[in-house]
């Protein structure tokens, strides 16, 4: 007996610890079998149909067949690298526009809202509870030719084509306006975390209140800019419904090239081939703008 | 780094502290001695933390001055004045180094680089941290931390250096350690130090004086040891050290000497030692000042008493005797384990004796339980700190 129990006693050790070191894995399952159904699968799909060979050049109805045709991408970056381009250049403008307007708002409620905290971080999400596309609808009505607004900026001389509907100015002003509470967001998080005795410090060791504003709160709160600019960023660069519904036809972007490509001519390779080439723009800028804010260690 | 000129003192001078209808500093005056290590002993909500603030300019006062020397900086803000404040939680900046955090307060002030590599790197060796100066806080230990934020502020040369409860958030032992240390700076640099504390063990270590705070007021100021053998009311007797208590009635002179009426017999103290000549007298004694009478002894009070408890505490074994005085509150007698002490256990008639100088006579009208709970909790609080640290 007494010989027998330490051996079983340390394989039931032996046991246990297997499964403690098991279970983290088996924990990724789910979330892993769903990327690999929903995410790995299409993608590798995607990849195949942005490398396929027309029947008929020239007649996408004919259909395709499988292939290694490169040239889909460079004849597609040729085709529509201004609305590449303009993409970018929109997001970047609307992140920009985002942070500048999220900032002091997250600030405000972050140090200074008292008891309406709760209630103004409400405020913030509540566009959620509307759809996306009748907010942006509503767009239309509110930067209509005939509404107050176009007619208040144009009557103070502000406004060289007399309207703001069917203008870059819409699109990012609505680009700008759906991704605010991504951008909101995370900086009320980080901004909420520092820890107000820091900015006491601040003060008692000779900084006045900016200079402390911009040597600790702000150090402090870039994780939250990083995340909220990647939040609003790569939405934007993809999106398609604001250059849609509130743009004119010069101002489309890549999304709505990749949109018609798609739905209505049906040229699929193509399409695919933006969408490839939107992708991995996309990751390169994120990878370098991470690397360039240094902030991996506060993220 | 010593100052050879004159270091000013502080004035509080009728400072009042008010959030809404609770009165957290009360018409306080205070003159804290240049060049002093001074603390502020208190139970947490006495106000101390608050006349710390007012002080170091996080927070006005209500109504009354604060001066330092003859400049008045009641309204100055935090960054207008030469004080510097050592944070309960240190406050260090997380995505500065080590060098760059106690560089903070001298680049906000203009200082240029040599002079400020040069400074940084000598109050980096005063606190005997050069090799970590290129750590960020989050790698240092919590002592390691503490004397960060020390040389933080020293590094500046304040005329007042204010430390907010700096050594709650440390162990036992290194709590021990860095009251030493911070002691040796303090000799070193020669600056006004002000600290905050509950722990009146570390009020006494490291002070030269100790004002005692209770509820928005200065109950007594003075050095450690006159402040232990003489308090001058009930709150100090219990919460700096520990206390017995009665109540009592003069009824004469004797020379020098006042003679009191308490419960079961007389007691006589000098006059100097009571705060009044007449009337009702609280009389006190420290417990390490009683002893057990086993031979005939001259010139000394006496009570007698039944043993209730003894406890061995290696230096020394605690009675607890209950007496004519009060039969509710026993009391307490420490007797050093030196020479023998008479065989006493439980149960145990003894005679008590202590000489008549070491006696003090509070005011009659003093609560005599005034500080013993707070004495208590304060105690509860330092004893949680350091099993969280464990």
């Amino acid at each position: 007996m007494v010989a027998v129990l330490p051996s079983g006693g340390a394989k039931f050790e032996q046991a246990r610890v297997g499964r403690r070191k098991s279970t983290p894995y088996l924990l990724l399952i789910p979330g892993l079998a769903w990327l690999t159904v929903f995410f790995l699968v299409p993608l590798f799909s995607l990849a195949q149909t942005s490398l396929m060979n027309a029947r008929q050049p020239g007649n996408p109805d004919a259909g395709f067949l499988p292939g290694f045709n490169v040239a889909n991408y460079s004849s597609a970056m040729q085709a529509y690298l201004e609305q590449y381009a303009r993409s970018f250049e929109y997001a970047a403008m609307a992140t920009v526009l985002a942070l500048i307007i999220a900032y002091p708002l997250a600030y405000f409620i972050a140090f200074r809202s008292g008891r309406f905290k709760n209630f103004l971080l409400v405020l913030v999400v509540a566009p959620f509870f509307a759809s996306f596309l009748i907010r942006t609808y509503a767009w239309r009505t509110i930067l209509a030719d005939d509404g107050f607004v176009t007619q208040f900026i144009n009557n103070l001389g502000l406004l060289p084509d007399h309207r703001i509907i069917a203008t870059p100015i819409a699109v990012v002003a609505g680009l700008t306006y759906n991704f605010l509470p991504f951008m909101t967001l995370p900086l009320y998080s980080s901004l909420e975390k520092i820890d107000v005795r820091l900015i006491e410090a601040a003060g008692d060791l000779y900084a006045k209140p900016f200079t402390g504003f911009r040597k600790v709160t702000v150090p402090l709160s870039l994780p939250g800019v990083v995340a909220g600019t990647l939040l609003t960023f790569i939405p934007a660069a993809g999106d398609y419904i604001n250059a849609q519904l509130l743009g004119g036809p010069t101002d489309r972007m890549i999304g709505n090239v990749i949109d018609s490509q798609f739905i209505q001519i049906r040229d699929y390779p193509t399409a695919a081939a933006m969408s490839f080439v939107l992708l991995v723009t996309i990751l390169v800028v994120v990878t370098v703008y991470v690397r360039r804010a240094g902030t991996e260690e506060l993220l | 780094m010593a100052e050879q000129a004159r270091i000013e003192d502080l004035h509080l001078v009728h400072v009042t502290k008010s959030f809404g209808t609770f009165t957290a500093v009360d018409d306080l005056s205070l003159t804290v001695p240049g060049g002093g290590f001074f603390a502020l002993l208190g139970p947490s909500g006495c106000g101390k933390t608050t006349t710390l603030r007012m002080v170091a300019g996080l927070e006005t006062p209500s109504e009354g001055q604060i001066l330092l020397g003859d400049r008045d900086i009641t309204t100055r803000r935090p960054y207008e004045r030469s004080i510097n404040t050592v944070f309960q939680s240190y406050a260090l900046f997380p995505h500065l180094d080590i060098f760059e955090n106690v560089a903070f307060g001298l680049r906000r002030q203009g200082v240029k680089g040599a002079e400020v590599e040069q400074r940084v790197n000598a109050v980096l060796e005063l606190v005997e941290l050069t090799a970590l100066a290129r750590r960020k806080p989050a790698q240092l230990s919590g002592g390691q931390q503490q004397r960060v934020a020390v040389a933080r502020a020293l590094v500046n040369r304040p005329d007042v250096l204010l430390l907010d409860e700096p050594l709650g958030a440390l162990d036992l032992k290194l709590r021990r350690q860095m009251q030493i240390e911070l002691k040796r700076i303090q000799s070193e640099v020669g600056t006004t130090f002000i600290h905050v504390t509950h722990d009146q063990e570390e009020a006494m270590t490291m002070a030269d004086t100790i004002a005692v705070m209770n509820a928005g007021l200065i109950e007594q100021m003075g050095a450690p040891a006159e402040m232990y053998d003489l308090p001058r009311t009930a709150f100090v007797a219990n919460f700096l050290g520990q206390s017995n208590l009665v109540h009592g009635q003069i009824t004469g002179r004797d020379g020098a000497d006042l003679l009191v009426r308490v419960p079961g017999g007389e007691v006589r103290l000098p006059a100097n030692r009571a705060a009044d000549d007449s009337g009702g007298l609280i009389i006190g004694v420290r417990p390490e000042k009683m002893r057990i009478a086993y031979k005939d002894e001259q010139n000394v009070n006496r009570v007698r008493g039944e043993v209730l408890d003894v406890s061995f505490t290696g230096v020394a074994t605690q009675y607890t005797v209950e007496t004519p005085w009060d039969p509710d509150r026993p009391v307490t007698v420490f007797e050093l384990n030196d020479e023998g002490a008479p065989e006493v256990k439980a149960g145990d008639n003894v005679e008590l004796v202590w000489e008549y100088g070491f006696t003090f006579g509070l005011d009659g009208d003093d609560d005599l339980d005034a500080g013993n709970e707070l004495a208590a909790e304060a105690a509860e609080v330092a004893e949680a700190a350091d099993a969280e640290d464990e």
